[in-house]
């Protein structure tokens, strides 16, 4: 029945589970391609509700230093849009059921072609596309395309998007990636004080849910945020979790133990919710 | 005589190029200096601030010099050299940054960051930081800090603070990813002063505009010296402010032809080049849409180039333009060809060019044998060599 839905629809049902929804995110290809299919199903097991898929870049502009080195080290693998659709395509075959985003820089989506990324998002199972470098001015063409092939642009809005935060949030499909702090991603020991009034403005024009990111690493942040929102985004702090873990997930015979390292820390990051 | 004027163009796109492709959380600091600049441009206290700081503490205008004895060498057109070489801190980087700063601090803000290759930019901007009052951070690649130990030192003489690169390939490129990523983290209090025509919009327009003094002094001077305007303008492309600056006052002048150069490293059929324009293929980085070397999938490849200030994957969309419109041509000078070029200019007239500007050099010294006796070529001398002199020392020892 899945398949009949939209990706917009797919991903909206993503957040309707009666609690906060999780969505991890990780770098396609990192620690290497094989254990991403994996790291996949093993965050679904531990509840994530939807999917970002990182594809490495060379210059990843809103990124910080750790999804940098993970997208070093998947690039090190060959790991490019292409093998990130094939791993997403893996992931499905693998019994991955969630709604997957895909998430990279304008570039790659230009060079390897704006409708040929759509086609092939279409035959790998991925529901929606974001691109931290493409604001909405620039995003028509992306935007045409996302219609037609029924899998939604998610757009962001950051506490300095001010006047832009109705423009942004009345056109945003799929769900709406509020950033929670200024800079780039990355762990925060702090959220920003004024996050709480910038939540309840973007809602209040938002009519599909409302997630946020960017330095959240905690279950108490993710809780903070909680009575604001529908989701809550992690990427650095799981990395740095799959980093830690990394020796064992090399390993064939620690593997396992590796994979419950990673899944103990998700559902710890979920347990205030 | 230095007084800006706002270009009839659209905003932010040339042509297919250009645009703003960057974080949402940095769209409004560049709508906010968009309206700031554009304000400054009519405002009468700004334009004589700047004027006088250009004239009394940069030295312009700067000359147009007749190169005698070049001319008599390569026996065919008359050279004439833009000397921006003779510019406060050796280059025309300072015209930019002290622009940029002005602005900075008409908008309140008291933090200025930047990037730099091989230091140029970087050495304008805390110079202009250091004379403004405001505090200044530079970043710049690990590696282009170890070939550039000098004007590291140079900006910390000048009380800036140099922030060591460690991402990526370690130079110009990533530097100016760091550069926008602090951006991004500290957009409320910190000014961010572009070196080069790229990045998003306003950027490209704005620094042109700020860099165009040169191309309108130039024609300026040529009409008194000459009475005519030259036939040719030559002029070096990394980024490609220094050109854009002087090609663009001429641009609606049809009968001058305007030659981009860009370095061809060790050779355009080598991978070791940074001829963006001649080799490349359009795409984004760094925030705007140009040319780029890249590969199939869309990641940057590692550009090659003796001279640091032309080793950079992209250039500036308003050169993508007039590329593609035909108006300026683009052409690529190898490393060996510049370094040639160098000594020729030292020997002929007592001039050592910086490696980028000896890239020009070399390509007016393959022209002027083509060319009448009465026609007229104009060099950017962009800025001066005393950086590059250890690196060729180096490279070369004491064979000259």
């Amino acid at each position: 029945m899945m398949n009949v839905k939209t990706g917009a629809e797919r991903i909206i049902a993503a957040f309707s589970a009666g609690k906060q929804a999780f969505i991890p995110f990780i770098t396609a290809g990192y620690p290497t391609p094989n254990i991403t299919v994996e790291l996949a199903l093993a965050l679904q097991e531990a509840g994530a509700a939807l999917l970002e898929l990182g594809v490495p870049y060379s210059d990843p502009l809103a990124d910080g230093p750790t999804i940098q080195r993970a997208s070093a080290q998947a690039l090190s693998y060959g790991v490019t849009i292409r093998r990130a659709l094939e791993l997403a395509a893996d992931m499905r075959a693998r019994g991955l059921r969630i709604p997957v985003v895909l998430f990279t820089y304008i570039n790659p989506v230009l060079q390897y072609g704006e409708e040929r990324v759509f086609k092939e998002m279409e035959a790998a199972g991925v529901d929606g596309l974001l691109i931290p470098d493409l604001p909405p001015e620039e995003a028509e063409n992306i935007e045409r395309l996302a219609e037609e092939f029924n899998r939604p642009l998610i757009f962001m809005v950051a506490p300095t998007s001010e006047q832009r935060v109705a423009m942004i949030a009345t056109r945003a499909k799929g769900f709406l990636y509020c950033v929670s702090s200024l800079g780039v991603t990355g762990v925060r020991s702090a959220l920003d004080p004024g996050l709480t009034r910038f939540l309840a403005r973007v809602r209040q024009y938002a009519s599909v849910p409302v997630a946020v990111g960017f330095g959240i690493s905690t279950a108490e942040q993710a809780s903070l945020v909680a009575s604001y929102s529908d989701g809550f985004i992690v990427g650095s702090a799981l990395l740095e979790k799959i980093k830690e873990a990394e020796p064992l997930l090399l390993n064939p015979e620690t593997k396992e133990e590796g994979f419950c390292i990673i899944k103990r820390f998700v559902k710890q990051l979920q347990s205030r919710v | 005589m230095s007084r800006v004027q706002l270009s009839k163009k659209s905003k932010g796109r040339f042509g297919a190029f250009g645009g703003r492709y960057v974080p949402e959380t940095l769209v409004n600091a560049l709508d906010e200096l968009e309206a700031a600049y554009e304000e400054a441009l009519y405002d009468k206290t700004f334009q004589e601030e700047l004027a006088e700081l250009l004239q009394r503490y940069c030295g312009r205008p700067t000359p147009l010099y007749f190169a005698e004895r070049l001319t008599e060498k390569l026996g065919g057109a008359r050279i004439y050299l833009k000397r921006e070489d003779l510019n406060h801190t050796g280059a025309h980087k300072i015209n930019n940054a002290l622009a940029q700063g002005l602005l900075a601090k008409r908008m309140g803000k008291r933090e200025i960051i930047a990037e730099t290759g091989a230091g140029q930019h970087g050495v304008a901007t805390a110079t202009v930081a250091a004379r403004l009052g405001l505090s200044c951070k530079v970043f710049m690649g690990e590696k282009d800090m170890e070939r550039q130990k000098l004007n590291v030192f140079r900006m910390e003489l000048l009380g800036a603070e140099v922030v060591p690169v460690t991402s990526g390939t370690r130079t110009l490129k990533d530097a100016t990813s760091e550069a926008i990523r602090f951006w991004v983290g500290n957009v409320d209090t910190t000014f961010y002063i572009i070196g080069t025509v790229t990045g998003p919009h306003p950027y490209p327009q704005m620094v042109r505009d700020f860099q165009r003094v040169i191309g309108d002094e130039t024609k300026m001077q040529m009409l008194e010296q000459e009475r005519r305007l030259p036939d040719y303008i030559v002029a070096c492309v990394g980024g490609g402010s220094n050109a854009m600056g002087i090609f663009y006052p001429f641009l609606e002048d049809n009968d001058v032809s305007l030659i981009g150069v860009e370095a061809a490293g060790q050779g355009l059929e080598t991978k070791k080049h940074a001829a963006t324009l001649t080799k490349g293929s359009r795409g984004v980085l760094h925030g705007t849409m140009t040319y780029l070397l890249q590969d199939e999938f869309g990641q940057i490849i590692e550009p090659h180039s003796i001279s640091a200030g032309l080793d950079y994957p992209g250039v500036g969309p308003e050169h993508a333009y007039l590329r593609e419109t035909g108006r300026a041509e683009y052409r690529a000078i190898t490393d060996e060809e510049a370094l040639a070029a160098l000594r020729l200019l030292c020997r002929e007239e007592g001039i050592i060019p910086a490696l980028e500007s000896a890239h020009a050099i070399a390509e007016a010294v393959k022209l002027a044998p083509t060319l009448a006796k009465d026609q007229v070529i104009v060099v950017c001398l962009s800025g001066r060599g005393d950086k590059d002199v250890t690196q060729i020392y180096e490279r070369e020892g004491r064979k000259c």
